[in-house]
């Protein structure tokens, strides 16, 4: 047996552990990205092996934490993919606007940046007051940093650069308050948006959303659990309420597509169709 | 799964940066619609690049070139094409995977997340190629392949638009070939074992 097969070995029994002592449940998640999750996690931790590690994991809360941030903080940009938020301003917004008020559900938000980015865009379409955005992720530590909205400044660049490529109508740096060598989100994109934890995994649907966001959080889900969550997300949405995926994501082949319409092809933004007649 | 001297292949892994276009033109354009297993390849793009890449590579090649998408199975014939802003991994049982984890090497597609996912999947069973480029991205991969028993190829430096990477390659690890660009096609196509 190699050593990589050994490893696989241990993360199956270290992932069935942290079920049972945690309520934490990756034992669906894509093997790829674990392994090379966990393996970063136990270069920096001090233990040979993921056994010698897993008796202090199992026992020791503080320790798991550091390995529940090492498997689950995924990193995003304000406006990623520009290309997406565009669409979502031309072709969804125009929806959006008939409805007197507007439930989005930003499913796996990390540290916020695509859940502030779609407040400043609803916003610059004239939706303040009307909408909510309930953003949410299964580490209760990123949810924190999510909600004080800080970022590092030398990312500005980037963030503005996207804002612009996405249809921006103002100017980007009105959101933002630089000091020393970070940026402050204005306290006012904060008013529409709900910070919660919620895990894909074990938690329940939400009720009666009009649209759900969830890009790039899927890709790290084997096929049962990716439906799982696709089944919570079309239990979740309304008639008539659009799910957006990642870039590289598509419904094809998923037990809800035929529950679903791709509202323009390639675009990873689909509308729930209304019930038969 | 095809024979070479008793060693069985089941797929190619590609790294390369600067140069790439050109590069991967050449090298893919020479394989036939029929190479019997997958090739992956990770290019460095700019993050906002789309799958035009892919789309002309694939008007350009008898292979088949597409970008691929989130847990895609692999199928022979095949060559796909990490998308911008994601790194593109290899799952045991022959799916592909995506995650935009940060940065590696300052990239990400990173050459070296997928030569490393790869090696562990197909071990012995793995050819890694590292092509023109700068910086050193792939050197950790190709040598994970090596460790792990599978082969390496390293464009010739005084070949290559950019030595840099084939040249921190070398640095790193033995080659098990160090080719000219244009003799690369050819080395694959009989490692596969592709019949004339």
């Amino acid at each position: 047996m190699t050593s990589d097969e050994l490893t696989d070995i241990e993360i199956k029994l270290l992932m069935e552990g942290v079920f049972q002592v945690y309520g934490h449940d990756f034992r669906d998640y894509s093997e790829a990205s674990l392994r090379r999750r966990l393996t970063n996690w136990l270069s920096g931790s001090g233990f040979a092996t993921l056994s010698l590690a897993q008796s202090h994991l199992l026992r020791d809360r503080a320790l798991f934490d550091t390995l529940l941030r090492g498997i689950t903080v995924n990193v995003s940009e304000m406006f990623r993919d520009p290309a997406f938020f565009k669409a979502i301003r031309e072709q969804v917004v125009p929806y959006l606007k008939t409805y007197p008020f507007i439930k989005i559900w930003h499913a796996g938000c990390a540290s916020g940046e695509e859940a502030y980015s779609m407040a400043i865009l609803l916003l610059e379409e004239g939706l303040r007051g009307r909408f909510r955005i309930y953003a949410t992720d299964i580490n209760e530590e990123v949810i924190r940093k999510a909600h004080e909205g800080i970022y590092p400044l030398q990312e500005m660049q980037n963030f503005t650069r996207n804002y612009q490529h996405a249809g921006g109508t103002g100017s980007f740096s009105d959101y933002y308050t630089a000091r020393y060598d970070h940026a402050i989100l204005t306290p006012m994109l904060r008013e529409n948006i709900v910070f919660a934890a919620h895990s894909l995994a074990v938690d329940a649907d939400f009720g009666e959303m009009n649209l759900i966001l969830c890009r790039n959080v899927m890709i790290y889900f084997k096929k049962q659990l990716k439906e799982r969550v696709l089944g919570l997300f079309d239990s979740s949405l309304s008639p008539g309420g659009f799910l957006c995926l990642g870039t590289k994501e598509s419904l094809d082949h998923r037990h809800i597509s035929n529950h679903f319409e791709e509202i323009k092809p390639r675009t990873q933004i689909y509308r729930k169709r209304y019930a038969k007649k | 799964m095809q024979k070479n001297n008793g060693r069985k292949f089941k797929a190619v892994v590609i790294g390369v940066s600067t140069g790439g276009v050109s590069a991967l033109k050449l090298v893919l354009g020479a394989l036939p619609a029929d190479f019997p297993i997958p090739v992956l390849v990770v290019t460095h793009i700019t993050p906002d690049s789309d799958d035009g890449l892919a789309i002309l590579l694939d008007t350009l090649c008898a292979i088949r070139v597409k970008e691929a998408d989130d847990q895609e199975p692999m199928i022979p014939g095949s060559v796909y094409l990490a998308p911008a802003n994601y790194h593109m991994m290899v799952e045991r049982g022959g799916t592909l995977a995506l995650s935009i984890d940060p940065l590696v090497n300052f990239a990400r597609p990173s050459v070296d997340v997928l030569f490393e996912t790869a090696a562990e999947v197909y071990g012995p069973a793995l050819i890694g190629v590292i092509m023109t480029g700068a910086g050193n991205d792939g050197s950790k991969g190709l040598s994970k392949i090596k460790s792990c028993g599978g082969m390496a190829i390293v464009q010739d430096p005084a070949d290559a638009e950019m030595d840099a990477m084939p040249r921190s390659a070398l640095q790193l690890l033995k080659a098990d070939h160090i080719v000219l660009l244009v003799e690369i096609p050819p080395l694959l196509i009989r490692l596969a074992g592709v019949k004339p």
